[in-house]
Parts: structure tokens; sequence; C-alpha cells
């Protein structure tokens, strides 16, 4: 035993206890958890807050039964393809069975943040019955409630700060669930409600922000008119986070000038979001509010003219995350460009989506950009075309990145002056980012990109592949190179049974594989769970027909349309309905 | 076989005579190749298969990767304009009927007069009204016949409710003061 240890273990729990409180990311938390026995023991009991990445990985038995003193709870459901409809509904990701379980046990929640779940209203109604100390819900991207859950919570919650509904499908009932917040409730930090489709007592609104004193973000859908947000901020200047609902009125009303001097009076918001339904002249109201943004959020404004966009955003010079669309244009990126020397992040969304070659946006505004904004370190952008040319630019401009998403409307489409596969400009980005570790990639790509992709991107952890490779060798380059790798998630791509099964152990390093319209067959697939008791293979049938009808169909020599495996603790999953086939 | 029967993964006008076989990625059961709307991408097909064409709109499942709940917003929106449409009836003075247009279309006036000499085929006076050619009025809500162009683009959104192409003699008396 060496010396270091036994001084350790002299250290009274206490002391370590004490210590532990100082480690807040969960990476340290698990890899202290990992040092010996007594570190373990002492780490699971002073734990409050727990991240699972896949709600199927454990279940909320083993949570509760290691952290018993469990408040703070972060859940991811579904596959993140989920969010383009390639999961079929009702696949799973319920968050009933973990709130019923917590409530059983006694646990002390106050935190629960969801991500891709299934939440239905009886769920909300147990969390908000439950907990008395409950005090902040987050849903992302989630679905299976209304306004009804909504109302249980907001009668329930004595001590609510934070209800946080990012773009999640409601059924709004158009009920008065806003108005359930008893007249008692002043704690509420911030509240964000724009993705709910209906109306609200905006008088109960009114009042609700005028007693929450600590009322710190606040973000209205588009039902709120102009008039009821101009009233919102003369009763909360201090918020620093803000998203519109309705902005259109007309500039010339003694309403607008009302809303002007209301925000020129709102000194600390650093966040703009909302413009759900936007009337372009009114835009200037926010001009004094552009000079300390650090985050701003256009992408759901619809109809806002390019220069329009420039005009508000030549006012951004502190920010630092951009969210726009693609009307901006490659003219209004150079804008940003000259304009936005803190940018960190941007995400230019496309906002033709059914049409065909409407987009303003190509390879240009994307090394504008590069060459304009030297703290870029996070790009999502979805373009008409791309070069080899613009991508080695752009990597030698910013070797900062972390997360590099490009997404070309045609998922194949070759260097817009070469005709070349984008193999080049994307083996640039791994080479000169070697902090990268959020990848998609897209237009017509070979195997030899993966083969760059393996070969550099060292930190990579999660990579997204569509319509892309030649054989199983690019799958293979991935698999064997990037050691870091938690998510592969692979569409429309020739990757068959060889490149699964050739390092079947890999799989338990990562949090999951996806794979849908390849070429691996239920026979490699049936191979993989046998080998691998550790590993859930899912087979996810296209038609919700009966499993029995599903497994008669295919044949082991049959290519699998969608295969989703992932490691876990507590074997296949007991709620899987009738289209998804354990293996 | 000409390569514009094959269905292909570019989208029309693009230069994608090179897409491989093997990314077109054949489904197992050929039946449902058919239903490219919804199942994915329309895989080479032969000559005598009933889509002869590239559908122009080609839905490829879950791309471009947008989440759905952006989509539905966009869509919810795209929606509301276009019901929600101002449409106000356009006469031309000598013209035999009338037409209808959407002024919330238009983003300001001369993007309006542009799209009334398309219509009409005729040309409007923009400055002055020297009598030769046509000169836009329009119908308020209180019932008079105003000229197009003095008051704000919003405001005159929000007030017109029936436009008039009068002949430029006609329009003499409406002149504006500068």
């Amino acid at each position: 035993m060496c010396m270091f240890q036994s001084v350790m273990n002299y250290f009274p729990e206490e002391v370590l206890d004490h210590v532990f409180d100082f480690l807040t990311s969960h990476r340290d938390r698990n890899a202290v958890s990992l040092v010996c026995k007594s570190w373990y023991s002492v780490e699971r009991f002073s734990r409050e807050k727990v991240f699972i990445g896949n709600c199927y990985a454990v279940n909320p038995e083993r949570l509760i039964d290691r952290f018993p003193r469990l408040r703070s709870l972060s859940l991811k459901g579904k596959p993140h393809f989920a969010d383009f409809n390639l999961v079929p509904h009702d696949w799973g990701g319920r968050v009933y069975p973990w709130i019923e379980a917590m409530a059983k046990s006694r646990i002390n929640l106050e935190e629960l943040r969801l991500k891709r779940m299934v939440v239905s209203d009886e769920s909300l109604e147990l969390l908000a019955k439950s907990f008395p100390n409950f005090k902040s819900l987050v849903l992302v991207s989630c679905e299976g409630f209304t306004t009804d859950g909504l109302a249980a919570i907001a009668s329930n919650c004595k001590f609510l700060r934070e209800l946080d509904l990012q773009e999640n499908e409601v059924d709004d009932r158009k009920g008065h669930w806003l108005s359930c917040f008893p007249e008692s409730c002043t704690s509420l930090v911030s509240l964000n409600f724009a993705c709910l489709k209906g109306e609200v007592n905006v008088a109960a609104l009114e009042r609700l922000v005028a007693r929450c004193r600590n009322l710190r973000s606040l973000r209205l859908n588009h039902t709120v008119p102009l008039e009821v947000l101009q009233k919102i901020l003369v009763q909360a200047p201090q918020l620093n986070d803000l998203g519109t609902g309705s902005f259109t009125h007309d500039p010339n009303s003694e309403t607008y000038v009302k809303l002007k001097n209301a925000m020129k009076n709102c000194h600390s918001i650093r966040s703009l979001s909302g413009f759900l339904d936007v009337n372009g002249r009114c835009l200037p109201a926010v001009y004094p509010i552009c000079t300390s943004l650090t985050a701003l959020n256009l992408s759901y404004a619809p109809g806002l003219f390019s220069n329009e966009l420039a005009k508000l955003i030549y006012h951004c010079k502190k920010i630092e995350r951009l969210w726009i669309l693609d009307t901006i244009g490659d003219k209004g990126l150079g804008v940003v460009a000259n304009t936005c020397k803190e940018l960190q992040e941007l995400r230019v969304f496309p906002s033709d989506l059914y049409g065909v070659g409407n987009a303003a946006v190509t390879e240009e505004g994307l090394v504008a950009i590069s060459a304009g904004c030297p703290k870029l370190n996070s790009i999502l952008y979805f373009c008409q075309q791309m070069t080899n040319a613009a991508l080695i630019t752009v990597a030698k401009n910013c070797p900062n990145f972390i997360r590099f998403r490009l997404c070309t409307l045609n998922p194949v489409v070759p260097d817009a002056a070469t005709n070349q596969p984008l193999d080049e400009g994307f083996g640039a980005i791994v080479q000169s980012c070697k902090g990268l570790t959020r990848l998609s990639v897209s237009g017509q790509l070979t195997d030899q990109v993966f083969l760059y992709i393996g070969m550099y991107a060292e930190q990579l952890e999660m990579l997204s592949i569509a319509f892309a490779g030649d054989s199983d060798k690019g799958m293979l380059y991935v698999l064997n190179g990037c050691k870091k790798l938690k998510k592969l998630e692979i569409r429309d791509s020739p990757f068959g049974n060889m490149a699964l099964l050739s390092d079947m152990g890999k799989y338990e390093t990562m949090r999951s594989l996806w794979m849908s319209s390849c070429q691996v067959t239920l026979g490699a697939c049936k191979t993989l769970a046998e080998k691998m008791p550790r590993l859930n293979v899912e087979i996810i049938s296209e038609n919700e027909g009966g499993a029995g009808e599903g497994e008669a169909r295919l044949d082991d020599r049959d290519r699998v349309e969608k295969m989703y495996l992932y490691r876990t603790l507590v074997g296949p999953r007991t709620d899987a309905p009738d289209f998804v086939w354990t293996l | 076989m000409p390569a514009d029967l094959n269905l292909r993964l570019g989208l029309p006008g693009s230069d994608q005579t090179d897409v491989d076989a093997a990314k077109s990625n054949k489904r197992a059961s050929p039946e449902k190749a058919e239903d490219t709307a919804s199942n994915g991408v329309p895989a080479a097909k032969s000559a005598d298969d009933h889509e002869t064409a590239p559908a122009p709109k080609a839905q490829i499942v879950g791309w471009p990767p947008v989440k759905s709940y952006r989509k539905s917003t966009a869509a919810a929106v795209k929606k509301a304009e276009a019901e929600s449409g101002m449409y106000v009836k356009v006469s031309m003075d000598g013209a035999p009927y009338l037409r209808k247009i959407d002024i919330k279309l238009y983003n300001g006036y001369s993007h309006l007069l542009t799209a009334l000499e398309d219509m009409f085929k005729l040309s409007i006076e923009r400055e002055g009204y020297k009598g030769s050619e046509y000169a836009p009025a329009y119908e308020d809500k209180d019932g008079d016949l105003m000229l197009v162009g003095d008051v704000p683009w919003e405001m005159f959104m929000s007030s017109c409710k029936r436009l008039r192409i009068m002949r430029g003699a006609d329009a003499r008396g409406l002149g504006c003061a500068q």
C-alpha cells in the first residue's frame, strides 16, 4: 500500500465529503468514484446531481439505490435522430417510472431536466404532488403532455423557481394554466412558455411578473401581443433574458413608443429571442438592448429581410451566440463577420424547408464568418452548396472549433467548384481543430473523409453521418480511430456487417450507435447481441405492426431498416412497444 | 438510359450524374420503393417505372435535419400568413374586369407598383402625374379616393380597401403637393 493511499485513508469521511463538494462536473465525480471503495462510498452519498445520458442504460431503482441524496436529475430519452422523424412515435422514453420510483423512495427531488422524453400529464401531476421542495423543471424537445399538466405544476409547486419549456410539442388545451400560479407564488426566476400555441391569461401573466421580483428570464409565446410585452417590461426591467411574443404593431402608434421607452430601461437584458411573429419596422425598438446582448435567437422570426437583419446585427457588437435564418444571406453574414468580434457560436437554419434552392447562404458566408470572428468555436450551418477550398480556409481561420455541423440542403452535393467530393474539406477541419468533440458531415463523401476523421479527430465524441461513404472501410476507420467516440449515428450509408462486427467491445465504451438504411443484416445484429450481453440491440420496424409479424418477415440475410444499440446495465427494456425488437 | 429518367438524389438543376448506385440505397423490399414521399431516398429505378422524371420536391425523410418542432412552427406561420392575406380589388379604368391582390405580399410601394405594372401590362407614374400614363389610387377606410404613396406603407396596408388604377388625365386632380 503506497504512502499516498494511507495518508488519504487517514482523513475522516466528512473531510472527503467536503472536498468532493468542490467537484461539480459529472465527469470529475465519476472519476473520483472509481478510485477506491471508500471514495466510491463517500461520493455516492454526497452526490446531489446526476446526469443520465440514456435513460435505458440504468433504471430508477439502481439510481436511487446508489444516490439516495439525489436532488437534481437530468435524463435523455430518444436517440437524436428522433428529432428528424426517424424514430416511430411510441418508441419509448417515458419519464413516469422515474418519477414514480423517486416519489416512492421519498427522494427530495428539486430539479428535473429532460430531453427527448415522453412526459405525460400524469407524470407532471405526480411530480407536482410528490416533491415539496421541487424548484426547477426544464423540458427540451419532449412531448406527451398538455397544458393541464402545466397547471398541476403551477398549482402545487410552492417554491417553483424555474419552468423552462424548450421546443416541446404540447397539446394546448387553452386552459388557464398560467392563472394556476397562486398569488402566494413569488419565487419564479425563469419562465419560458414560448413553445405553447394557445393564449394565456395576460392579466394573470402581468400580475405574476409584477410579484416575482426575482424574475430574470421570461420567454413569451406568439399569442402575447406587443402591448402586453410593453407593460411587462415596465414591471420587470431587471430581466436578463427575454423572449418576445408577437412583435408586430404599427410603428407609429403610442404603444410602440411606450415599448421603445420600456426597452431603453432594460439595462440587464443579455439574451434575446422570440419574434415569432414580427414586423421588421418594429425592430428598431430593440436597438438599445442590442449593444449589450450576448445571445440572440432570430431563427423563429419569419419574413425578416436580409437588410433588416443586417441593420439589427450592426448594433450587436458583443454577441457571442447567434441563431439566425439563412434569409440573412452571404451579405448579411458579412455584416456579422465585420461586427460580431466576440462571436463564439453561430447557427444558420434553413428558411425554405419544402422548396428547392431558395437558400441564400453558400460557402462564402461561412468563409467570411471564419475570417471575421476569431473566437468562433461552434457552428451549425445549413447551406445550398460548399467547396473544399472554403472548408480548408475555414479550418485555417478557426482551429478552435469544438462543434462543427455542416448540412448541405442536397445531402450528396459535391464541391460546387470542382465537382469533387468534400473529403478534403472536412479532412482539413478535423486536422486543424484538435479539440473537435462534435461533427456532422454532409455533401458527397467517400471513405476518404472517414480515414481523415479516424486519423485526426482524437477528441471526437459525437459523429453524424448521412448518405456518405463507399464501403465498410469508412465506418471501420472511425471505429478504430476515434478513441473518445460516444455517439455514432449513421443513416443511408453503405456500411454493413463487417464494419458492425469488427470491434464489438467498442460499443461498451460508447453510449449508443444508430444505423438506419445501411447494409447491416438481421443475422449480424443477432450475432452482436449474443456476444455482447451488456448491449441492447434494438431492431425498429417501419410498420407499427406486431413484433411477430416483423420477426416472421425478416430472415437473417435481410437488411435491417433501423438498428439502435446502446450499452446498459439493466438488460432489455420492459416497456418496448411491438415494433421494437430487442435481440 | 437517358440520365433524366433516373431518379437520383440531386435536386433539379444540379449536376448529379455521378451519384453511385451504392449510395442510392436500394431497399430490402422492392415494393416499398415506390413510396418515395414518406419512406426515403428514391432508388435508381428502371425506365418503365411509373415515375419518368425526378419529382421536383422529392422529399427525403428527415432531410434537411431540422427538428420537427421547428418545421411545424414554420409551417404554422406560413399557413397563418397565407390565411390572413389582405386581399383588395384592383380596378383599371377601361378594363372589363377587376383583379384581386394580397397587399401583404409586398414589402413596399415600389414592389406593389411593379407588381401592378406586370399584372396590367402598363406603366405607372411614380413621380408627378403628367397625364400620359396611369396613376395609382386607392379607396381608404373612409371611402375617400387617395393617391397611393403619401402615407407610410404600414398605414397604407391597414387603410387600403380597394385599388384603382386611373388614367393619367383623370388623375391630374390628385397630383401630389410637391
